[in-house]
């Protein structure tokens, strides 16, 4: 056998290597998918979006779980995104490389990798005990934020390198200060990759159940929240809570809302995806 | 023909990125209206010298000068020389073409709309004007609105041309504008110089020689950070007086 008959046989055992492993992650997917959806999509209809929590199963609905999502989906947005953009700007466009910036680059990366239990308690702490918020939608909205202002730090970072030296130069030499350069060209150009980055954070804060739980977040609330001040509950606490009854009827219930959560997380990754390949297409260097 | 003014000068300028010491000495004086081509091997400080005259080092870290670069007489590394008004003055032209990913309009009216210039018959006349002078206008004209990313490398070039004459500099500078480009567009853009140092000083960077004998008026050869030679183009290529520029123009090293 010639050395160019082995690579070849390589390349083909890891291309089969590769399928298989493809196949794996998307059989797991389905068998989940499929199992939730037989589960739960009959108990899908207006009431049960509609209705109040309930200790009758069959006259529970998600109204306020949704609701308390929504809420802390835009709350989230509103905190997290001028945090998160303004400093991920600041950090790659004014910081100074310098010893300090290394060791900030670096907890930040680490910081996106913590436990969201702990920014938890950190949310309780301060949000819940010092600033004296409770368990209120704004205590869980500025928790996840933290949460995820690392993620959006260093998306925005890396859309902002994106943009090329060569860019920057042909605005500075027609006369841009650094902040006409920033706001004229590195900012539309880098904003379909920050939106992305933003949005598949949000779509991880909308899957958490353990910092809101943490906070005081409750699994029955008896209405919608009306103002960021309410307390609130969501739909992971509402699925984990149902899950953990032993009646048949409540676990359908969270197979339903399971699928609800699901529809919103893929929604938003959609959009992600679709501002991506905007972009794409409006842009290429 | 009658003395003219002197444009630009540099004194005793000294140039560093950190330790390394890239420019060293040197005494330059171009005429207004002319056409000046820096020469000499790759990496002896061609770039870092034209960069100069615009600042744009400033955004690297660790460069610093020491002398002086003077524009119409002026110091334009004192303290109160305005980076952006200087750049309004010394426009450049990068050696990639740099179009901005918008329409090719906004990309022309850039620099007016930063100076806050907002009313479109002010603009719209500036654009026209300014594509005329970069000969493109005739190609553009009814595409002014598609994005400049779809025209060719040549006119992409032309095009950031005409972006930075647009704010009316009276200096332009060039880095090697034609050496990504195709044959037919690099005798566009020279014949565009040519036309265009009736009314500008231009500063160009060029590793062509053929190039630098055609646009030229002034050649200056640099060799490792040093000014080696300045002279009269048509002298210098026929009777250099160092050794190292005759070698280089004879293609001997470089
Ligand atoms: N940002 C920088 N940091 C450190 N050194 C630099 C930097 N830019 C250039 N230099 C060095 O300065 C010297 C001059 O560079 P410059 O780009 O001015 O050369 P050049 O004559 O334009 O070369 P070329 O013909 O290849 O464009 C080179 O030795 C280069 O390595
Ligand atoms: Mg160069």
């Amino acid at each position: 056998m010639t050395n160019s008959d082995i690579n070849r046989l390589k390349d083909k055992a890891f291309q089969v290597f590769g399928i298989f492993c493809t196949f794996i992650g998307l059989v797991v997917l389905a068998i989940f998918l499929i199992d939730i959806v037989a589960e739960g999509i009959t108990r899908i209809n207006w009431d049960f979006l509609t209705s109040l929590p309930s200790r009758r199963a069959s006259r529970a609905g998600i109204l306020t779980a949704w609701a308390g999502t929504l809420w802390i989906l835009v709350l989230t947005t509103l905190i997290a995104f001028p945090l998160g953009v303004g400093a991920g700007i600041y950090l790659e466009e004014y910081g100074r490389k310098n010893r300090l910036a290394n060791f900030l680059e670096i907890n930040i990366a680490n910081l996106a990798g913590v436990p969201s239990i702990i920014y938890g308690l950190l949310g309780l702490e301060i949000f819940g005990r010092q600033m004296r918020l409770g368990g209120s939608l704004l205590a869980g909205a500025l928790t996840l934020s933290l949460l995820i202002l690392p993620i959006i730090i260093v998306t925005t970072r890396e859309a902002v390198k994106a943009v090329p030296r060569s860019i920057r130069d042909g605005s500075y030499a027609l006369g841009a200060s650094k902040w006409q350069t920033i706001w004229h060209q590195v900012l539309p150009a880098s904003f379909g990759g920050i939106l992305t980055g933003i949005i598949l954070a949000l779509s991880r804060a909308v899957g958490e159940a353990a910092p809101l739980i943490v906070i005081g977040a409750l699994a029955y609330v008896p209405f919608t929240p009306s103002s960021p001040l309410d307390e609130f509950t969501v739909l992971p606490i509402q699925i984990f809570n149902w899950t953990s009854r032993p009646q048949e009827e409540f676990l359908t219930n969270a197979a339903a809302a399971i699928i609800v959560l699901l529809v919103i997380t893929f929604l938003l990754n959609g959009i992600a995806v679709y501002l991506r390949n905007k972009q794409q297409k409006k842009i290429r260097w | 023909m009658s003395k003219k003014e002197n444009k630009l000068e540099a004194k005793n300028l000294d140039a560093y990125y950190g330790d390394f010491h890239a420019l060293k000495n040197i005494n330059i004086a171009m005429e207004e209206k002319a056409v000046t081509a820096f020469i000499g091997p790759s990496g002896c400080g061609k770039s870092t010298f034209l960069r100069t005259f615009n600042r744009m080092n400033d955004y690297i870290d660790g460069f610093r000068i020491e002398g002086q670069i003077l524009l119409d007489g002026r110091d334009i590394y004192n303290k109160d020389i305005r980076v952006d008004e200087l750049r309004k003055e010394v426009g450049m032209v990068f050696q990639k073409p740099n179009p901005f990913p918008k329409s090719i309009f906004e990309n022309v009216v850039y620099g007016l709309k930063i100076q806050g210039i907002k009313k479109k018959s002010v603009l719209e006349e500036a654009a026209e004007k300014s594509l005329r002078h970069a000969a493109l206008w005739d190609e553009v004209k009814d595409k002014l609105n598609k994005s400049a990313l779809a025209l060719s490398g040549g006119q992409q070039q032309r095009l950031c041309i005409a972006r930075a004459l647009a704010i009316s500099p009276s200096v332009l500078l060039m880095d090697e504008p034609a050496s990504a480009l195709d044959p037919i567009s690099t005798a566009k853009i020279e014949e565009l110089i040519y036309t265009l140092k009736n009314e500008y000083t231009i500063v160009i960077v060029t590793h062509n020689m053929q190039q630098a004998g055609r646009v030229s008026d002034y050649t200056a050869f640099f060799y490792m950070g040093e000014l080696v030679e300045h002279n009269k183009t048509r002298t210098m290529f026929t009777s250099p007086k160092d050794e190292r520029t005759q070698n280089y123009i004879t293609g001997r090293f470089g």
